[in-house]
């Protein structure tokens, strides 16, 4: 776990920040697996707090935990100050779920499938009709009243979704892969939705994803899982800095010579190169305007020719696979015949 | 209270917003009651019953007449000349015909000596039925060809006066009790095993968890969903399966009521059972390959087909704790026989206790948690 990171990423600790989720060492096991491993992190009244991870990780496996699903096998966690263990019916009450799969009845309307989801919680009568207006009208989909579910597109069921989660008005939101199998406008229009939904309710968020533009957006702070660990937490910027080198060089010379990575490596701010292909290298620096100025000058200097040359900013990608590494996780399971090569800076 | 309501109301909407699948839980038992209510119920017509003559006597002209008798009217059979008994066998073997009739020489005058007549009847008794139809005809017509023309003044012989109870129950009628059953059993089967199954397999379970519902209202909401949706099947069934068998009993009030307290109490028991085979099931190809096997289990040991006292002891033990045996006697009972509330009031308390029993057992079982 990198230790700069989760401690940059911790919330800060005053009286005016309440805290909505706590997580003290939970842990899953079943039987000798062990999914969940001491995970700890804590989650700030009106925050929008993302699960990043590999498939396998545990981010389920923790929502799962957070919202009484299952049991934890050790550790404590407390939503909305309630312990999961000791009170679920007090949990329960005050949270929304989405989860990963469609599951709202495809053969009831979307009014019949917020009223049934309102009556599950006892929303009173009257309030159960105002709070069905407000969420239809908050996720767009006043006009599809009494459209049958199945008649949706899959932006719009898995808005419903959203909409099902808030008909009680809960004060905590927790979402599984909200955006997964939609289209880029569909999920667009998801963020912008839960963005307001933040602002007029003021809820607080906790969403897994495997959509790092998606994380990187919405999110307050990240945690990063993976093998069942929290391996990094903090903001999208505390994460990117926590990564080696700020920016992304690459660089592509006419003439391939041997000396290039040796000197490419001697240059200011330059934390690692990684050559990729014949004349191609990918440089992790500090600055990456310093180090392209450095490098035009040397390559002016040598009489080099520079085919191409692109400075990028570290990215959550980048940061998620620092972190995780680029093995796919089927890998762990059956051995590769090959091998990805690791990115520069990664964590073996 | 409400929040059961909630899981009860989810289910209903979705019963009549499927029809498909409400028509097709009440065809099966519907096209059951008519395809085997009319290939098990009727009797033999136009078999072919060879004939070698080797006797030519009065008497054996008096046998042959009684056969065109016979082809003439009640058509059990018709007769086919033979020469050959070898012939006849054999054709008989390879299903040319279904029988042969041997009357043998000198037939006509050990008939008139008195000196132990005989006739050879050959059959195929692969097919049971079609052979014991013809035994039974031919058994009759030899009676009456041997019963004196003028009866003695004393009876020598001891005569069984049978009085039926009921009139004729042709085997449409026979089957309805099964067939009201077996209308129940699978909307169960359908509405509460293999959809309850496939929500927990979509996720819809994992909605309802994370709500405040509690396991007792989770459980008997779903199972009181389960129980209407085969009330309604069962409803539908007996009064549309009455009048295609033409029982009029569904015209009286008394009768009404013990049908549908049999039909509550059965979807009560089939349900019950049902939820505690599934309680622990995830897969949703468990129930549809359970299905199969508990039709053969359940179906044929209650007595709806065959007579339970015809069963091996083994057999005879299923169907004592088996509900179709409950329920198939209890519908015999107002259907067939109009026996009243007495008649079905074992059935009624073995069918309620069977499904409380079930989900009292089945409620600790199931999971409050994924």
């Amino acid at each position: 776990m990198n230790a700069a990171a989760i401690n940059g990423g911790a919330p800060e600790k005053t009286d005016a920040i309440k805290t909505a989720i706590e997580v003290e060492h939970a842990v899953k096991r079943y039987g000798s697996f062990e999914a969940v491993k001491d995970v700890s992190f804590s989650v700030a009244d009106g925050e929008i707090f993302g699960l990043l991870g590999p498939n396998g990780a545990g981010k389920s496996t923790l929502i799962r935990m957070m919202t009484t699903l299952i049991p934890l096998t050790g550790g404590r966690a407390f939503v909305a100050g309630h312990d999961v263990a000791k009170e679920p019916d007090a949990v329960r009450r005050v949270i929304g779920v989405i989860p990963q799969a469609l599951t709202s009845d495809p053969d009831l309307t979307v009014e019949e499938n917020l009223s049934i989801y309102a009556k599950l919680y006892s929303v009173p009568k009257a309030e159960r009709i105002k709070n069905i207006a407000e969420v239809l009208e908050a996720v767009d989909l006043t006009k599809w009243r009494g459209a049958q579910t199945k008649t949706l597109s899959g932006g719009m069921r898995r808005r419903l979704e959203i909409a099902r989660g808030l008909v009680h008005n809960p004060q905590i939101f927790f979402l599984d892969e909200p955006t997964t199998g939609l289209d880029p406008v569909s999920r667009i229009a998801v963020w912008e939705m839960l963005d307001n939904l933040r602002k007029t309710r003021n809820l607080t968020m906790l969403l897994t994803t495997h959509y790092m533009e998606e994380a990187d957006k919405l999110c307050d702070r990240i945690a990063i899982v993976d093998h069942g660990t929290l391996v990094a937490l903090g903001t999208p910027i505390e994460l990117k800095h926590s990564v080696p080198g700020a920016n992304v060089v690459e660089v592509h010379f006419d003439r391939e010579t041997n000396e290039w990575q040796h000197r490419l490596e001697k240059l200011e701010g330059v934390t690692s190169v990684q050559a990729e292909s014949a004349g191609f290298y990918r440089v992790l620096t500090s600055s990456g305007s310093k180090t392209t100025m450095q490098l035009v000058e040397l390559a002016a200097s040598l009489g080099e020719t520079l085919t191409s040359l692109s400075v990028q900013n570290t990215t959550l990608d980048d940061v998620f696979v620092h972190y995780t590494g680029r093995q796919l996780r089927d890998e762990q399971v059956k051995p590769a015949a090959f091998t990805m090569p690791p990115r520069p800076g990664a964590q073996p | 209270m409400n929040r059961m309501s909630a899981i009860i109301e989810r289910e209903m909407r979705k019963f009549f917003r499927s029809p498909t699948l409400m028509v097709m839980s009440l065809m099966m038992p519907l096209l059951q009651l008519v395809i085997m209510g009319n290939a098990f119920g009727g009797k033999i017509v136009g078999a072919r019953v060879a004939v070698i003559d080797y006797d030519h006597g009065p008497e054996a002209v008096r046998l042959r007449e009684s056969f065109e008798a016979v082809a003439a009217n009640i058509k059990t059979f018709k007769t086919i000349e033979y020469k050959d008994e070898l012939q006849a066998r054999e054709d008989v073997r390879t299903g040319r015909i279904d029988a042969a009739v041997v009357i043998p020489a000198q037939y006509s005058r050990r008939v008139y000596s008195q000196d132990k007549p005989q006739l050879g009847l050959v059959v195929d008794n692969s097919d049971q039925f079609m052979s014991g139809s013809l035994e039974a005809e031919m058994q009759a017509l030899v009676t009456a060809l041997t019963t004196p023309a003028i009866q003695p003044r004393l009876a020598n012989s001891i005569a069984l006066e049978i009085v039926e109870l009921y009139p004729y129950v042709n085997y449409m009628k026979f089957l309805l009790p099964l067939t009201v059953s077996l209308a129940m059993y699978i909307s169960v089967m359908i509405g509460g095993g293999m959809l309850y199954i496939d929500d927990k397999a979509r996720g819809v379970h994992e909605g309802y968890l994370v709500t405040p519902i509690t396991k007792f209202e989770l459980v008997f909401g779903m199972n009181i969903a389960g129980s209407m949706k085969a009330v309604l099947a069962g409803i539908c069934i007996t009064v549309i399966g009455s009048l295609m068998a033409g029982l009029g009993v569904i015209f009286h009030p008394v009768a009404l009521i013990e049908l549908l307290c049999l039909i509550v109490a059965a979807s009560i028991a089939f349900n019950g059972m049902m939820f505690l085979m599934m309680v622990r099931v995830d897969d949703p190809l468990v129930p549809r390959a359970m299905f199969g096997v508990l039709n053969t289990l359940l179906l044929y040991p209650s007595g709806g087909m065959y007579p339970i006292a015809a069963f091996p002891r083994w057999l005879q033990a299923i169907s004592v704790i088996d509900p179709f045996t409950y329920c198939v006697h209890g519908f015999k009972a107002v259907l067939l026989k109009d026996g009243g509330i007495v008649a079905i009031q074992y059935d009624l308390l073995f069918l309620f206790a069977f499904g409380i029993g079930t989900l009292l057992i089945a409620t600790p079982l199931f999971k409050r948690t994924l």
